[in-house]
């Protein structure tokens, strides 16, 4: 439609475009600037070129902090998307039993990190945590998880599936929604069983809604802080130190803007790619639905 | 599902079915079980499943050691300030974006989209940098103003008045209404279902967030409730966990009734529409 005056468009947009170059745009050209130069908040700032990436890539340190993000993340895309495409399949029932159930998985997904890091970390604990205990009665000796540098990142990943598997289920169950039951039972006519059922109708038809939990799920756990500041700090010996936490460190604990800013641009860099690749599924999501 | 199932497939779903409520409702139990148990029983037999009695002792201890009401009272002014003024501000611009035909217009929508990309994760160093600069570090500006506008709160508004008639706004225009009149009087009350499902994830989101405060603030003054319950462990001598728990209860029980009232909104804000 034809706008009033020239100008309205435009006095819409205004606080909602200048917010976002200001808080989201605008950041990532700073971060960059930035990183140029050797900064800890106090002494005045030093121009040192590449300096901030090379040393964090001496020593493998980036190469190791980009793996263990991308690990963890594996995990948690993996075990969501098995869990929650599981769930979807065996709640998608009338009632309200399954309703119920659907609710409780889903939960986890709208209660804080902090508080979902904080019960884990009690049920973790290797003296008096109920997971440590069962795993002790199982013969698995005295375990405390988050203690030791083999089990911390995958158990920070547990957790986190815990936490989103709901998510991976909603969405799994829309696209359930969509498989036309016609199909479904021309297929059992055909004499196709439960299992020949869901492989070669329900699973083809869910592809599209696997790609957006997938790529929705690589970004978000690519951002992970809470779990790794609450439960671990990190530790131990840097086992559980993932992207963001890495950068937290640089600036807050190190006092090092140059070093955070350099690892926020590398951060971004990452982010785009899988961004990308998301917006690509996305599209062609909207598409295919018109 | 139209298909029959038999009895015994039936059993086994509704046994998978229950260990899944278990998996889930199983910590919430702990958490609630835990709270209400006192220092020596946990130090004497950490995983009995149940406390000896009702012991309100830990939630005394979370209301003497943080202040509760002030930190739920600044969590809940940063979450509902945050999400009412991302309906405020996307409602003219996905009405601009979805119905006005213009130059530029592709460029607005263009920036919006990139910032769906860009998470608070990737710009906390230059915005912390840029709030200490104006000294308005530990401020509630510095909480709000950053979420104020909303790259995926525009887009959905835009995508759901992609889907109202042009007719409704050149009649309210025929009619003599204003621009802004047609926005937030007549256009509004038409994307409810939308709004209210944007304002209560916003609303969630931000009650619950733990990175943007913890970045944000380094005193007392603006701290949120987030904040407060994790500082509960970090200043427990490591087996105090009955006080922690008692912290989490506190803290997810408001997140959770809004669940159980509006858990329609909930799940359709976060299903993708086709």
């Amino acid at each position: 439609m034809r706008p009033r005056t020239g100008w309205h468009p435009w006095a819409m947009l205004a606080p909602t475009l200048a917010l976002l170059v200001v808080f989201f745009i605008l950041p990532i050209g700073v971060a960059a600037y930035e990183s140029l130069f050797s900064w800890d908040l106090l002494t005045p700032a030093r121009f040192v070129g590449a300096a901030n990436y090379a040393a964090l890539a001496a020593h493998g340190e980036l190469l190791r902090i980009a793996l263990r993000t991308l690990g963890y993340s594996t995990i948690v895309v993996v075990g969501t998307m098995t869990l929650g495409l599981g769930l979807a399949l065996l709640l998608d029932r009338p009632g309200r039993l399954f309703a119920f159930v659907r609710a409780s998985v889903f939960s986890a997904y709208v209660v804080s990190w902090v508080a979902v890091a904080l019960l884990w970390m009690w049920m973790l604990d290797g003296n008096g945590g109920v997971v440590g205990r069962l795993l002790r009665a199982l013969g698995a000796g005295q375990v405390a998880l988050l203690g030791d540098p083999r089990w911390a990142l995958p158990a920070l990943a547990v957790v986190g599936v815990w936490k989103l598997t709901g998510y991976a289920m909603i969405i799994f169950l829309a696209g359930l929604r969509s498989v036309p039951p016609s199909l479904l039972e021309a297929a059992a006519l055909d004499g196709a069983g439960a299992w020949a059922r869901l492989r070669h109708v329900t699973m083809p038809l869910l592809a599209p809604t696997a790609a957006f939990v997938a790529t929705t799920s690589l970004v978000t756990s690519f951002q992970a802080f809470d779990v790794v500041r609450i439960m671990t700090q990190g530790g131990p010996a840097r086992a559980t130190e993932l992207f963001v936490y890495a950068i937290y460190e640089q600036i807050f604990l190190d006092l090092s803007v140059g070093k955070a800013s350099a690892l926020t641009v590398v951060f971004f860099v990452l982010l785009l790619a899988v961004a990308g690749l998301q917006l690509r599924v996305w599209r062609s999501r909207a598409e295919g639905s018109r | 599902m139209t298909l029959r199932e038999s009895r015994r497939r039936y059993a086994l779903v509704l046994l998978l079915a229950s260990v899944a409520a278990a998996a889930w409702l199983l910590p919430y139990a702990w958490m609630v079980v835990t709270s209400f148990k006192t220092l020596p029983e946990i130090v004497a037999d950490p995983t009995a499943p149940l406390p000896k009695q009702l012991d309100a002792g830990a939630y005394r201890e979370v209301f003497a050691t943080i202040p509760v009401a002030r930190y739920m009272g600044v969590t809940v002014f940063m979450a509902v300030t945050i999400a009412a003024a991302q309906i405020a501000l996307a409602l003219p611009a996905g009405y601009a974006l979805a119905k006005l035909r213009f130059v530029g217009r592709g460029f607005a929508f263009g920036v919006v989209l990139a910032c769906l990309l860009v998470p608070a994760q990737a710009t906390f160093v230059p915005v912390f940098l840029l709030f200490a600069k104006v000294r308005l570090v530990d401020t509630m500006t510095a909480l709000v103003v950053p979420f104020a506008a909303s790259a995926l709160g525009t887009f959905l508004v835009r995508q759901a008045l992609l889907g109202v008639p042009d007719e409704i706004i050149e009649a309210a225009r025929m009619d003599g209404a204003g621009e802004w009149t047609i926005v937030y009087r007549i256009l509004a009350p038409m994307l409810m279902p939308t709004l209210v499902s944007l304002f209560l994830v916003s609303f969630v989101f931000h009650y619950n967030d733990y990175f943007w405060p913890l970045v944000m603030t380094t005193d007392e003054r603006v701290r949120t409730l987030p904040l407060g319950v994790a500082l509960l462990r970090e200043q427990g001598t490591g087996v105090r966990w009955h006080i922690v728990m008692a912290g989490n209860v506190v803290l997810s029980l408001p997140v959770l009734a809004l669940f159980a009232l509006a858990q329609k909104h909930l799940v359709r804000a976060v299903s993708p529409r086709t």
